[in-house]
């Protein structure tokens, strides 16, 4: 059996396998990951609630009955996004306005898990309700990258990047509304998937953007990505925006190598302005792959341009609507008021940071009389033209491989007063998203600083095994072990 | 955008921002909107709006009766209750 120390650094898939073996128990693998928090907890600060007692009571009872066959996440520790319901723990998206919240019921997610079997470490730290690209709008203060303390794990997913990337827990859950567990898988070195829209159920997760909602997997390898997500995917009856597309076996799908695809390489990423560390990571991914027997093809996805537009009156359109129910009558911190409209606005004003309030603004901007139809009526046809660019590049390949962030980890407080610029960060994610495609993010070098730089790969509607398998042919070949922090 | 179209919007968003806040809000908002109007150049005649990414089919379901949450837990994270309802300042 491993030093206890070095169980908290296991895969999903090498402690589920040493677990089935009978050589390590739930309880050992927790304690491991409790006691790496312990350690290293106080420098990353990847956890916005640590639920210590509920894990290892779930560890015991793992390891007091063992169903035959075992369930694929037996007594493994893992952690969930702070904005994904959890009955009676924590669930406070990163915001003042939630401070005391406890959800009365499961998500759809965190009851995949349990009937999994998945021991749960705790809720991870988030820029507030999602909105964010470097996990430093949170009421509970910034994570710090674990790579390097002085930088930012990305956001808004990235309490859950942080923790994983640092061996906080094996592995862990996020959500992506324009590249939020994309954008922070890359900056922390670990793999992130956003699945198709619709793949997974989005009941139970507080809603930001509710056509572009996900929740996906962030992981230390393309093998665990797919475990995680076998269990989360499929129909949600409580979802009417879930899809009944069947879920295929992603592990059983790894291994069947790349010889023969065509990558896709649209040249509105890869051309200009890039970053040149960034741009020799990525061209490492494209070289191995066509040593693997794939070829590479230019695309063009031509209103690439304006997808950050785009996304920005989408997305806060919806969350000025789907925000409206923070308003300190059912839930959530209220401030009095002198009378009904007052208390809403006093809590609100208090609850809320600026952030939230920056996109509720627009957002209500954006769907109000007279800016409707120039505003957000055009924002959704210009979504129809980027999503029309995919389906044609689709016709000349399989897979699109892109840059998933224009630059490695930025520092704490780089961006944090110029909204605009932080809103760029997302450039390379939000057109994915904005399509609803699934797409993985996987490091794929680093920089001579030792931070981590990766790559995208963006699929058709429910191609997730295929970007998966890739993302595993390439850890075989590359030779790269996984990046561990010097932590 | 100015100070009064800010306070407009702020209105309509049931948020009581501060007098330093609106101003940093208008600034901000008008560099957005001032990026974000790019999208005027993009002819999209006859183009659909897209909504939803994924088309899906109605989700119909048999219309029976299942449980809902109990009223004890609908109201267990509510700020004032009396046990039944939940209280608001009065609005008559």
């Amino acid at each position: 059996m491993a030093a206890d120390s070095d169980l908290a650094r296991l895969t999903l898939h090498e402690a589920g396998a040493l677990l089935a073996a009978n050589t390590v128990t739930s309880t050992a693998l927790t304690e491991a990951c409790l006691a790496r928090i312990a350690a290293v907890e106080g420098s990353v600060h990847a956890f916005a609630h640590l639920t210590v007692e509920v894990a290892r009571a779930q560890a015991r009872a793992r390891d007091q009955t063992r169903p035959d066959p075992l369930p694929p996440l037996w007594g493994l520790p893992i952690a969930l996004k702070d904005n994904i319901c959890t009955r009676g723990l924590p669930t406070t998206c990163g915001s003042r306005l939630l401070a005391n919240f406890r959800p009365v019921y499961d998500s759809f997610v965190a009851r995949r898990l349990e009937e999994a079997g998945a021991v749960i470490l705790g809720k991870t730290n988030m820029d507030e309700f999602a909105m964010g690209s470097s996990c430093e709008n949170s009421a509970l203060g910034p994570t710090h990258n674990p790579h390097d303390l002085t930088r930012v794990p990305g956001g808004s997913s990235g309490g859950s990047a942080a923790a994983t990337a640092a061996d906080e827990c094996l592995a862990a859950l996020g959500s992506d509304t324009g590249g939020s567990i994309r954008q922070p898988a890359c900056f922390c070195g670990v793999v992130g998937l956003k699945p198709t829209y619709g793949r997974v159920s989005r009941n139970g997760l507080v809603a930001f953007a509710s056509s572009l909602d996900q929740i996906g997997p962030i992981t230390k390898d393309a093998r665990d990505a797919a475990l995680l997500l076998a269990v989360i995917a499929g129909h949600d009856a409580d979802d009417s925006t879930s899809a009944r597309e069947p879920v295929p076996d992603y592990v059983a799908g790894l291994d069947v190598g790349v010889a023969g695809l065509r990558i896709g390489l649209p040249k509105e990423y890869l051309s200009g302005g890039l970053d040149p560390e960034v741009e020799q990571a990525v061209g490492f991914a494209i070289a191995t792959y066509e040593r693997l027997g794939a070829t590479t093809v230019e695309v063009s996805l031509p209103h690439t341009e304006h997808a950050v537009a785009t996304y920005y009156l989408v997305a806060t359109a919806e969350a000025s609507s789907n925000l409206g129910r923070f308003d300190g009558i059912r839930y959530g911190v209220r401030h009095e008021g002198h009378d009904l409209l007052d208390l809403y606005q006093r809590t609100r004003e208090a609850g809320f940071g600026a952030e939230v309030k920056r996109r509720i603004m627009l957002g209500t901007f954006a769907l109000s009389a007279g800016y409707y139809a120039a505003y957000y009526g055009k924002a959704m046809a210009v979504r129809t033209l980027i999503r029309n660019d995919f389906t044609a590049a689709f016709e000349r390949c399989d897979v699109l491989l892109t840059p998933t962030a224009p630059t490695p980890p930025f520092c704490l407080g780089e961006k944090l007063d110029d909204p605009l610029t932080m809103y760029l960060s997302d450039i390379f994610t939000i057109a994915v998203s904005l399509a609803g495609l699934p797409a993985v993010a996987f490091p794929c070098g680093a920089t001579k600083q030792r931070l981590p730089l990766g790559a995208q790969l963006i699929g058709r509607p429910f191609d997730e095994g295929r970007l998966l398998a890739m993302v595993h042919a390439f850890e075989a070949a590359s030779g790269q072990g996984r990046m561990a922090p010097a932590l | 955008m100015d100070l009064a179209e800010v306070k407009r919007i702020g209105a309509l968003a049931r948020l009581a921002l501060g007098a330093e806040e609106t101003v940093a809000m208008g600034d901000q908002l008008t560099r957005i909107l001032d990026y974000v109007a790019q999208l005027a150049a993009v002819d999209t005649t006859g183009v659909e709006p897209t909504t939803h990414p994924v088309t899906l089919g109605d989700a119909f379901r048999d219309d029976v009766v299942r449980p809902s949450l109990d009223p004890a837990a609908a109201l267990a994270n509510a700020p004032a209750t009396d046990g039944a309802s939940f209280i608001v300042p009065r609005i008559l």
